[in-house]
């Protein structure tokens, strides 16, 4: 069993673990992941570390509940245990000085791309991070990254918190104040990701994604996680997880993402009728007097 | 190979030997077990373990132990049966192999021990296996576990760590713990077993007997360890130079699925068989929602390949509720590398075979779903370098079938977690890891053995690879503690 150090919720339905790892944490790099099993009769999930700490032996993982296990995960509070946990798994980031580099992440992808952007700054670049969400509660992880990058620049779907648009849009806008990024990092949801590939691609920045597949041991020996990768099929868990963002096959990956969607909605809602009948049992336990 | 012969303690004369008929195992009725996964075969009962024991008729010479990859002393295991000794017989095999009750069960024994029984010759062999499996489980039962066969030696105090619980692995462990070397065995996944617990199926090997068997290893003094990535989560060199490990076997296995390389293969529906197998058996898909990890039901299922991973895979694809699982093999059924009790058993459960059968393409919907698989029909041509005759596609012969699942079953290349992370360690051009007949490597006082070496083969293989490097690795230790005397 894995201890988790500290449960803290950092956005509505995200929450940030610090889980007890020394192993992993000594060993860990930007990019890398873990796979984890919430309790004994749980799927094994992939789920990228946005940071670690050698002398005191832990790892950081941030998740967002969107299914039944990450939805599950986020019941687990302070002191609780994973059932298991295991790695760090997958290639680390390639990380070198290319000149000016640009970290655009979406949603829980801003965790994930904290490492590398100051993995990028600690090898000479000039880093500007794109952070994209939904609206300025889901915005996370702009305070960290401010402190390790030259500059930060927000949108949201909504307006509520800085551009209005897309971080498709405020790389325009980069691009129209003179700014040319010579390296682009893409980390966020596929759709996302696609987007800026393809905008990328047009005005010929390389630009590296770091995908996210259906795994299920994370160690090379299914291939549930393969995506195809300039016509040629590879496995993100170990081939991976980024690759030339230029060369992904974004629709089949997306498909594939969908491929249990019905028997995830399934296990989703036994999962919440289940935590219904626990919270109504423990309010009639508390109704009736001792 | 001299060796003395066993007390004899069969009392049937032999010419009478020859006339009693090799005893049939009992096995659930085929149409309850294809639609459940509980173990097909129910095992021998103690009288007919007796029986089948004294249709040996003790050669001079036993052909049958050579045909055993670590050498069993059938013939001594077979006359403690004929007295009845089951836990007697039980020891001796367990001097050679630590795993019985599980190569009882999925060893290919027709080509190997049973293949060369004089018996076999003019009869039906001796039901080695079935004996094995008899005696294995009957101990089990009986609570008669190795600890107290070997007891526990003096330690060496030198350390050796075992990469992968697999069946090499297990059988290094098993082997030098009764050396006295403190063992510890590295598992990536969380549960042990390897191949035993993700590849092959609940129906043909219950993981309790599996667990048992590591519980045994436990009790006998080694360590295990899950979660943890030779390689990721602490390299080679780490563990020998900071954790103080005199030795490292690795027993990998093969571990990374092959496929096709056709058109419509990374469509929803289309499987390698280690993930589909996976699913099922390790993460136990086939109890979902019970069990978190969703796993396709299919209606209209193939799986292409003809060995035993595609016998499981398509077995484990009707107790899923397939109404029409079948078999795709681009050869006949005569090259088909199964073994034959799998093939049998397939077939009474209802596993439709197309043989001579080739897809060349699978067909998606606009979800990305697999509806159809396109396929040629085969004819055998000349031998090519295996010695099997080679498919050649007939020409027209073209074909489409609706098809809701597909499983991949054409074998595994080498997992490059170690070549990646340890580029001291020599590979061939296939990513296998180069090791000699004792399984030493290019690093210093690294052995391999198993798949990681060979290429996909048995478990019994595997197993007795590891035997090979456990001797090597033995060796190895007790030179390390002269030199440094």
């Amino acid at each position: 069993m894995y201890k988790i150090i500290k449960a803290e919720f950092i956005a509505p339905n995200v929450k940030s673990f610090i889980l007890e790892a020394p192993h992993i944490a000594k060993k860990r790099q930007a990019g890398q992941f873990v796979m984890l099993r919430v309790h004994d009769k749980g799927e094994r999930i992939p789920i990228t570390i946005a940071d670690s700490n050698t002398e005191e032996g832990w790892i950081n993982i941030i998740v967002q509940g969107l299914g039944k296990t990450s939805a599950h995960l986020n019941t687990l509070e302070t002191g609780d245990h994973l059932q298991d946990l295991v790695g760090p798994l997958g290639l680390p980031t390639h990380i070198e000085n290319w000149g000016t580099l640009v970290c655009m992440s979406g949603g829980v992808g801003t965790a994930e791309a904290l490492p590398i952007a100051a993995a990028g700054k600690a090898a000479g670049n000039r880093v500007i991070s794109i952070i994209g969400a939904r609206n300025k509660d889901l915005v996370i992880a702009q305070e960290q990254m401010a402190e390790v990058v030259d500059e930060v620049r927000i949108s949201t779907d909504d307006g509520s918190s800085g551009r209005h648009g897309l971080v498709t849009d405020v790389l325009q806008d980069l691009m129209d104040e003179g700014i040319k990024p010579d390296m682009i990092v893409a980390i966020g949801p596929l759709p996302m990701m696609a987007a800026v590939s393809n905008q990328t691609k047009e005005i010929g920045i390389p630009t590296m994604v770091s995908l996210n597949a259906i795994m299920v041991d994370g160690t090379g020996m299914c291939g549930a996680c393969r995506a195809t990768v300039g016509g040629k099929t590879v496995f993100v868990c170990v081939d991976g997880p980024e690759f030339d963002g230029h060369q992904v096959d974004f629709k089949e990956l997306g498909s594939r993402q969908k491929m249990y969607k019905k028997q995830e909605e399934e296990s989703h809602k036994c999962f919440l009728e289940r935590q219904m009948k626990k919270m109504k049992a423990e309010q009639m336990n508390e109704e009736v007097p001792a | 190979m001299k060796r003395e012969r066993p007390q004899s303690f069969n009392t049937v004369a032999m010419k009478e030997r020859l006339t009693i008929p090799r005893q049939d195992m009992p096995e659930q009725d085929a149409t309850l077990r294809s639609a459940n996964f509980l173990e097909v075969n129910l095992g021998l009962t103690p009288e007919q373990a007796v029986v089948e024991a004294q249709r040996c008729i003790e050669c001079k010479n036993p052909t049958c132990m050579e045909g055993c990859p670590v050498n069993i002393k059938i013939p001594d295991f077979i006359q403690l049966i004929c007295n009845e000794d089951f836990i007697g017989a039980a020891k001796k095999i367990k001097e050679d192999n630590s795993l019985p009750a599980i190569c009882g069960r999925v060893c290919p024994q027709e080509t190997q021990c049973e293949e060369v029984c004089v018996m076999g010759k003019r009869f039906e062999p001796v039901a080695i296996g079935r004996l094995e499996r008899f005696v294995a489980d009957y101990a089990m039962q009986h609570g008669n576990g190795s600890e107290e066969i070997f007891g526990k030696p003096k330690s060496t105090g030198q350390k050796v760590a075992i990469v992968g619980s697999g069946p090499a692995g297990l059988a290094v462990a098993s082997d030098l713990i009764k050396e006295g070397h403190a063992v510890t065995v590295f598992e990536a996944l969380h549960e042990f077993g390897g191949v035993l617990v993700y590849g092959i199926p609940e129906f043909r090997l219950p993981k309790a007997i599996l667990r048992e068997e590591v519980a045994t290893l436990e009790t006998m003094g080694v360590k295990f360890v899950k979660n943890f990535i030779v390689g990721r989560t602490m390299t080679i060199q780490e563990l020998m130079a900071d954790e103080g490990y005199d030795a490292v076997f690795l027993g990998l296995g093969a571990g990374l699925p092959r496929f096709m390389n056709i058109p419509g293969e990374n469509l929803n529906g289309v499987y390698s068989a280690n993930e589909f197998l996976t699913r099922s058996n390790l993460m136990r898909g086939y109890e979902f929602p019970e069990w978190d990890t969703p796993l396709y039901r299919a209606k209209h299922a193939i799986i292409v390949g003809g060995g035993n991973t595609a016998m499981d895979a398509v077995r484990t694809s009707k107790r899923l509720g397939a109404d029409e699982a079948s078999i795709v093999y681009r050869r006949s059924e005569e090259e088909m590398p199964a073994r034959n009790e799998e093939i049998h058993h397939a077939k009474e459960e209802g596993v439709n075979f197309m043989n001579l059968v080739n897809p060349i393409e699978f067909i998606g919907d606009d979800q990305g779903s697999v509806v159809a698989a396109k396929c040629l029909r085969m004819e055998l041509g000349e031998p090519d370098e295996s010695g099997r005759r080679r498919p050649v596609p007939m020409e027209g012969s073209e074909f489409i079938m609706d098809v809701d699942m597909v499983v991949i079953a054409v074998g595994n290349g080498s997992n490059p977690l170690i070549s990646q992370t340890t580029p001291e360690i020599e590979t061939n051009k296939w990513g296998n890891i180069v090791a000699d007949e004792d399984g030493r490597t290019s690093m210093d006082g690294v052995f391999a053995g198993g798949d990681i070496v060979s290429g996909g083969a048995t478990v019994i293989l595997a197993m007795g690879a590891g035997r090979k490097s456990a001797i090597a690795i033995n060796d190895y230790l007790k030179a390390k503690v002269r030199s440094s005397a």
